[in-house]
């Protein structure tokens, strides 16, 4: 806790110092206005797009609606600037929901684009809206003040704009640091994981747009009261483009890297701007040149950004802690019976275009059972896991659970029922720590929301999450490795993070896609007892392997696939002496 | 409203919409191969164009000498890129590309010596020009970053713009300019009058429509772009190298630019900073094609024009917010539409 705390205490402090140093230039203050201007807004693009992959050139035009939301009330109604704060926040919070709605949904590139289209938009709305004062804008905004103290000159809004960034970088740090924050940071890699694990990332998407917007419109109210005047042009495409790079330039994966990144590029455009001309002579625009090649060789040069760069530096943190005990989560809510079918197949079909890659498929897993579906590449395998999980929809026939119909339900609704899985090509955040990942499994079992993140009111779900994924962890051997990045594992290793991350829901069946791929003997053999050992306290277990000596011996039931039907059906026994699989695996027998 | 007025935007519409399905398709183009979404495009039309202007006028334009300096440093990216290996063959041939190909448009020049030349070789001159700082534009910016992610090519895309647009006022000043029309003839159809520069644009719209396609579906290497675009391991494993897919891809996006720039630089006066908005209007789109569909690229950049053109009329005011906001409502068809596929990233 302190040591997360310190740096940024020293930080404020000498934030608080700095404009009283004597002989500081007035001008480094108007500087420092802005850094913490630009970083406001770029703070919020680091958790859009550094952490959850959502680029967004837009941002300037939420600045537009902060500042312009203050700038019309304060000025046509005479509000004072405190109570047009919130409105600022509530205009850029719904534009951002409005706009969300219909672009979030949007994956990889359609997304940056969209959001320059409508960034372009909104600024010439800005200019051409008789009441906003079309391209004059709207001058005279009242400055912000505290009693008779108004705060007219950059010295006195500096406090104000630099508590706002610090508060701001501790809510974003804090968000991160928690159960909504992992489900954001999961985003980045697509969305099936997280849906695996209930995460309802349109929802999460949305929120994360939503907090961007609403720090950009902090930024402009600030900006608003800063100046004093409002105009369209500081809200236009080219500063949205802008924010882009500053946290871009930054690092766009921290929080702080918003921060060097604006002090970077604020500082850079002022430099060029007061030395080229006396360098190269006037005339033209050299530091907009200058500037563009210098962002084309920093990329080449750190293409992750500063801030990584710069905390390479420091000591790494003990890897070796485990968190605190704390209380038991509660189980998840739901039945966990002891008896009868757990998961009932009936004639599943899927089809892509012409190819049928699951062809009437039937087959059942009931409690405190391990069954085995295996068959040559390409038979279908991963395709019916993604019919149970709800990944795919079934063309026809039925998946039930405990004897309900589950058809079309989304993976979200699934893993409540208490099925949880793994994946065949791993899904975990790389750059996320063993436990963390881990820790995503029992994201429906937590209750804590991005709010109380932010505040740090789920401290005590938060260690309950935390200790329940150490638990899973040590149970599958990875103790050591618990505050490893995942991405440094080998894959072996991420498989059985996956199985700790799929136990994490408190399961009452595992589905395992090839769990023993890329595993040493030895670690076979632990897995082989692993699993017995949870079907003995209960749990079935559903798994796809290619690996026969391993299925034998584990398995009560094999299911067969062969280009998507199913060949045959029983116990090991039965199926290593079976004809047909016999002729599916080596062709035809002579 | 009466027909003539209707007839006047549509054909006006049109005009416009042909050029932006060609910015469009080199969009689709740059990015399907090398996933980097060329907001400098709209400085390859500004440098067509203008360089196309000053030529006319007998003036010496400086992207000549920013095409023979983005050479010089091609070249040195090139050396150092072969340091390991230096082979004669493949340093005469990074000599030939970057350092003999631009000195040999700007002796043509220098030949010339500040008379105007004729129409067709101020034309072919400002191809070149452009299409040489397009190749270099790859070779520098794009190519040591190739296999990063599409945000931060997208950032590098962003400086390229910054910087191009900067040395588009250093040479071109902050005045516009009109260059001369490619024909002057105009015939009369009922109430239209189709000038010879607007049926330029139809021709040449369709000829580089229909020459894209024959690349693409008829030439080996047109081919080997599609297979880069698709996948670009699988592509390297069977020998393509998607460098050079990459230079070809902007090669052609240059000129396509330029050619754009040209076509209408005898319309509408450009001015250095132009082209930004031009070239976005291609992406409105190129996104509506999905950045995958030619032919749908192609439609959807005639219904920008003609949206263009009716709002102007109506409503001249809000012209570019409503032509940006056009794609609302297509995203939201889009995100409707889209399936639940997972792409794997990184």
């Amino acid at each position: 806790m302190t040591s997360r705390i310190l740096p940024i205490l020293v930080f404020a402090l000498v934030m608080a110092a700095i404009p009283f140093i004597p002989g500081v230039p007035p001008f480094w203050i108007v500087l420092l206005d802005n850094i913490g201007l630009a970083a406001l807004v770029a703070m919020g693009l680091v958790l859009l797009t550094g952490v959850g992959g959502l680029t967004s050139f837009g941002q300037a035009a939420f600045c537009g609606f902060g500042a312009y939301t203050t700038a019309y009330l304060t000025t046509a109604y005479g509000m004072s600037p405190w109570l047009t704060l919130p409105m600022s926040l509530i205009v850029s919070g719904l534009a951002a929901v409005f706009l969300g709605i219909i672009t979030m949904r949007l994956s990889g590139h359609y997304l940056p684009l969209g959001t320059i289209a409508w960034g372009i938009s909104l600024f010439y709305l800005f200019s051409k809206l008789e009441f906003l004062g079309r391209n004059d804008g709207i001058s005279g905004i009242p400055p912000l003040s505290i009693g008779s103290w108004k705060m007219l000159d950059p010295g006195s809004i500096y406090f104000v704009i630099w508590i706002a960034v610090i508060v701001c970088a501790l809510l974003s740090m804090n968000l991160l640091d928690s159960r909504t924050g992992r489900a954001i940071r999961a985003l980045r890699r697509g969305h099936v994981a997280a849906e695996a694990f209930g995460v309802q990332t349109a929802r999460a998407k949305l929120m994360v747009f939503i907090y961007a917007a609403v720090l950009a419109g902090l930024s402009g109210w600030l900006y608003a009261h800063f100046q004093r005047a409002a105009n369209p042009t500081p809200f236009g495409p080219h500063l949205g483009i802008e924010y882009l790079f500053i946290a871009v330039v930054g690092g766009a994966g921290y929080v702080w890297g918003g921060v060097l990144g604006a002090a970077v590029v604020v500082i850079l455009k002022e430099v060029l701007q007061s030395y080229l001309p006396l360098i190269f002579g006037g005339g033209g625009q050299l530091e907009t040149i200058v500037f563009g090649i210098l962002l084309v060789a920093l990329l080449q040069l750190a293409p992750t950004g500063m801030w990584p760069w710069l905390t390479a530096w420091l000591p790494a943190g003990d890897s070796r802690r485990r968190p605190a005990p704390a209380d038991a989560l509660p189980a998840r809510s739901g039945s966990h019976p002891d008896t009868g079918v757990l998961l009932q197949i009936e004639k599943a079909r899927k089809q892509f275009g012409g190819v049928i890659a699951v062809n009437d498929v039937s087959f059942t897993v009931q409690a405190r059972e391990i069954v085995a579906l295996i068959g040559p590449n390409g038979a279908g395998k991963s395709t019916t896991f993604n019919l149970i999980t709800g990944v795919l929809t079934a063309t026809a026939g039925k998946v039930a659970v405990l004897g309900k119909s589950v058809s079309g339900a989304p993976p979200q609704e699934i893993v409540k029922l208490g099925i949880a899985r793994t994946f065949q090509h791993v899904k975990l955040v790389p750059d996320m720590t063993v436990l963390e990942n881990v820790a995503l499994g029992a994201h429906l079992r937590g209750r804590s929301g991005a709010i109380a993140s932010m505040l740090r009111l789920d401290r005590a779900d938060e260690a309950k999450l935390l200790a329940e994924a150490a638990k899973q962890i040590e149970r599958v051997g990875l103790g050591d490795q618990m505050n490893q990045l995942a991405g440094s594992l080998s894959l072996g290793q991420q498989r059985i993070v996956e199985i700790a991350r799929a136990l994490c829901v408190d399961p009452m069946l595992l589905l395992l896609d090839e769990p023993a791929a890329g595993l040493r003997h030895m670690e076979k053999q632990q897995l082989a007892s692993l699993l017995r050992q949870l079907r003995d306290g209960g749990m079935s277990v559903l798994l796809v392997e290619h690996d026969m000596g391993f299925v034998m011996k584990l398995a009560n039931r094999i299911v067969v696939l062969d280009f998507g039907t199913k060949i045959a059906e029983g116990t090991p026994a039965d199926i290593k002496t079976n004809p047909d699989v016999i002729k599916a695996y080596l062709g035809v027998v002579a | 409203m009466n027909t003539t007025i209707l007839l006047f935007l549509l054909q006006d519409g049109i005009t416009n919409g042909a050029i932006y399905a060609l910015l469009g398709l080199a969009l689709v183009l740059v990015f399907a191969v090398t996933r980097v979404i060329l907001i400098p495009q709209g400085e390859f039309i500004t440098f067509g164009a203008l360089t196309y202007a000053s030529l006319s006028a007998g003036q010496m334009p400086g992207t000549i000498k920013l095409a023979v300096a983005m050479g010089v440093v091609a070249f040195a990216f090139d050396l150092f890129t072969f340091r390991k290996a230096l082979h004669a063959r493949r340093v005469l041939r990074s000599v030939a590309v970057n350092i003999v190909f631009p000195l040999a448009i700007w002796g043509v020049m220098w030949a010339l010596g500040g008379r105007p030349g004729n129409i067709a070789l101020n034309i072919v001159l400002s191809l070149l020009i452009v299409a040489a700082i397009g190749l270099y534009l790859y070779r520098i910016a794009f190519q040591p970053i190739a296999h990063t992610s599409v945000l931060v090519l997208l950032i590098a895309s962003v400086g390229c713009h910054l910087a191009l647009q900067g040395f588009g006022l250093v040479f071109f000043g902050a005045e516009g300019q009109r260059g001369p029309a490619i024909s002057s003839d105009a015939i009369t159809i009922g109430a239209l009058r189709f000038t010879g520069q607007s049926i330029a644009v139809y021709g040449i719209t369709i000829a580089l429509i229909i020459g894209l396609w024959l690349f693409f579906g008829y030439t080996l290497y047109g081919k080997a772009l599609r297979a880069t675009a698709v996948n670009r391991l699988g592509a390297r494993l069977v020998g393509i190298r998607t460098s050079l897919s990459g230079q070809i891809a902007f090669l052609l996006a240059s000129v396509i630019g330029a050619i754009s720039g040209i076509l209408i630089v005898p319309i509408t006066t450009l001015y250095y900073d132009t082209g930004f908005l031009i070239g976005l209007k291609g992406f409105i789109a190129a996104i509506i094609g999905g950045l995958v569909s030619y032919p749908l690229t192609a439609t959807a950049a005639i219904l920008v024009g003609c949206v263009e053109a009716f709002s102007s009329f109506y409503a001249s005011n809000y012209k570019e917010v409503i032509v940006f906001t056009l794609i609302l409502p297509v995203l939201v068809l889009r995100s409707l539409a889209a399936p639940a596929v997972e792409e794997e990233k990184d």
